[in-house]
């Protein structure tokens, strides 16, 4: 549990001559639920990005297993084993849903497919139904359902998300929650969470970090976050 | 009757070869959304390679059938292989360094980057026309029609039947590998997000070669079957060849596979109608009319969708 997976030490990223991240340290471990809250453009989705190279780190290393990844490039760190799903979801609309399934699974050249797209059918029955329709025609829910799958088909060590909340119906966000937690459950995934659903991400997760302008300003287990009323004030109250 | 019959044949064969180069435009079009104006000079190449193969390996209608077969897929392969290289290095010397510039700056290198195929050909063969000997010789005739006006015979040439049977052969192969290959998969995940084709594990630069090196291959192939069917080349074919495949792919839809073949029979169609009916003189200008009038009327092509997405 306590084995750090992935870690970022004074990580800065700019957009031409804005810096969006100030120096941000990082950790996450093997086996938790790591989740990353603040408001919006705070650097959240940066971080994701930066993450996979995109944009690239300016300065500060980021370290996935032990070996440095700040310079690889985008592809071949999801060949490492990390995958994400991102803002904004970017499934490929004029591919079908198995297709961008198939997409998922290229790290790992399709060779536990059917297995796995069993899973993810078993995980969101809704997919399945759906596996020969344009994915550009499903729901929003449906397509945030999409874009995991297609992540997890991956076979990941380390799954980052990003926003899987965002936009949805409060029952559907429940059950892509409760998804989550099944697979790190279960299956010991190690998960990275950004989310402004605060109030979900806090009680999901093992440890939290808060972001506020491209900085972290607080760090602690998610009970402890959700406990403090700076937090309550600024994400929770009048939420949920 | 028969007129119009032996005009669609001579139309198809036409707007095969079209259809053919206008694949390689729409890819790279889909892949990069940028125009390759080489494309037509890559076409050039393969069919002054193919020249100069059939004259290496002294290939004449005289030859044997069996031979003739043989010698011609070799040349295919050798031409592919040797456009496949000049596009391949047109993409990394002259656009990928651009990518990410301003849009015009890859599309005036592309224009750069005929000339220098162009004038490389003129210099180092010679600007000359380059004749050949017919080497696929003999027809069928189909249809037989005596009246007051004379006889009248539709005929289909063997070269013609190589041509049409080969096209359909390869859009067939071609449409496989896009639809039902991961490579193909790869192809279109770029073509609609390449910053998460990449975040999947694709490896863009990659697949961005092999497009223009497919895109290559059904030019090279294009331009032996253009060379053979008129039997002549020289360094210029691709000028005219290649724009003419431009406005076949953006009267398909540009970045539409399927739109290119369609766009390029019915230019191919178009152009040789005009020609029988009306003035050859002005079938050029037909068929570049029909390039305005799409881009007015009907910007998105014949199969060319704007899709809507949810956001």
């Amino acid at each position: 549990m306590s084995e750090a997976l992935l870690t970022g030490r004074g990580v800065e990223t700019f957009y031409g001559k804005i810096q969006a991240l100030r120096g941000i340290d990082f950790d996450v471990r093997k086996g938790e639920i790591a989740t990353l809250i603040g408001s919006n453009g705070a650097g959240k989705s940066t971080l994701m990005m930066t993450i996979f190279g995109t944009p690239r780190a300016r300065s500060g290393t980021i370290t996935f297993e032990g070996k440095d990844i700040t310079k690889l490039p985008s592809h071949q760190i999801a060949r490492l084993g990390i995958a994400q799903s991102p803002e904004g979801r970017r499934i490929f609309p004029r591919m079908t849903v198995l297709e961008n399934l198939q997409m998922g699974a290229t790290v790992n050249d399709m060779a536990f497919f059917e297995e796995d797209v069993a899973k993810i059918y078993k995980l969101f029955p809704i997919l399945e139904k759906r596996h020969t329709q344009r994915a550009g025609t499903l729901s929003g829910g449906e397509q945030q359902m999409l874009a995991i799958g297609r992540a997890l088909m991956a076979r990941p060590k380390l799954l980052l998300l990003d926003e899987p909340s965002l936009g949805l119906a409060p029952i559907i966000v429940r059950s892509i929650f409760s998804a989550i937690k099944e697979l790190n459950e279960k299956e010991g995934l190690t998960v990275f969470l950004v989310e402004q659903n605060a109030f979900h991400a806090l009680k999901l997760a093992h440890r939290a970090y808060v972001m506020v302008n491209g900085k972290i300003t607080m760090t602690g287990t998610g009970k402890e976050l959700l406990a403090r009323p700076e937090v309550r004030a600024a994400y929770l109250e009048g939420g949920h | 009757m028969e007129y119009f019959l032996q005009q669609l044949i001579n139309g198809l064969t036409l707007g095969s070869i079209y259809g053919l180069i206008a694949i390689g435009y729409t890819m790279v079009y889909g892949i990069i959304g940028m125009i390759n104006f080489a494309h037509g000079d890559v076409f050039m190449i393969g069919s002054v390679v193919s020249f100069i193969l059939v004259l290496s390996l002294g290939l004449t209608g005289g030859s044997g059938p069996f031979l003739i077969i043989l010698s011609l897929a070799l040349v295919v392969v050798i031409a592919m292989l040797i456009a496949s290289v000049y596009n391949w290095t047109i993409e990394r010397v002259a656009y990928k360094p651009l990518r990410g510039s301003f849009r015009l700056a890859p599309l005036i290198s592309a224009i750069g980057m005929s000339i220098v195929l162009q004038e490389f050909v003129r210099i180092a063969q010679e600007g000359r026309p380059k004749p050949i000997q017919a080497i696929v010789t003999g027809k069928y005739e189909l249809l037989e029609r005596v009246n007051d006006q004379g006889q009248f015979i539709v005929t289909i040439s063997n070269m013609q039947i190589l041509i049409i049977v080969c096209t359909v052969a390869l859009m067939a192969a071609f449409t496989t590998i896009i639809n039902r290959t991961s490579l193909g998969r790869a192809q279109r995940a770029c073509e609609q997000d390449q910053k998460m084709a990449s975040l999947l594990g694709i490896d863009v630069d990659r697949t961005i070669s092999i497009t223009f090196i497919m895109g290559a291959c059904l030019a090279a192939f294009a331009g032996l079957m253009f060379f053979m069917y008129y039997n002549v080349t020289d360094f210029f074919v691709g000028f005219l060849a290649g724009i003419k495949a431009f406005t076949a792919a953006v009267l398909g839809g540009i970045g539409s596979i399927p739109g290119a073949m369609l766009g390029g029979m019915v230019i191919g169609l178009v152009e040789v109608f005009w020609s029988a009916y009306f003035s050859v003189e002005y079938k050029d200008v037909a068929a570049f009319t029909i390039l305005a009038m799409v881009l007015i009327f009907m910007p998105q092509g014949l199969l060319g969708k704007p899709e809507v997405e949810k956001v």
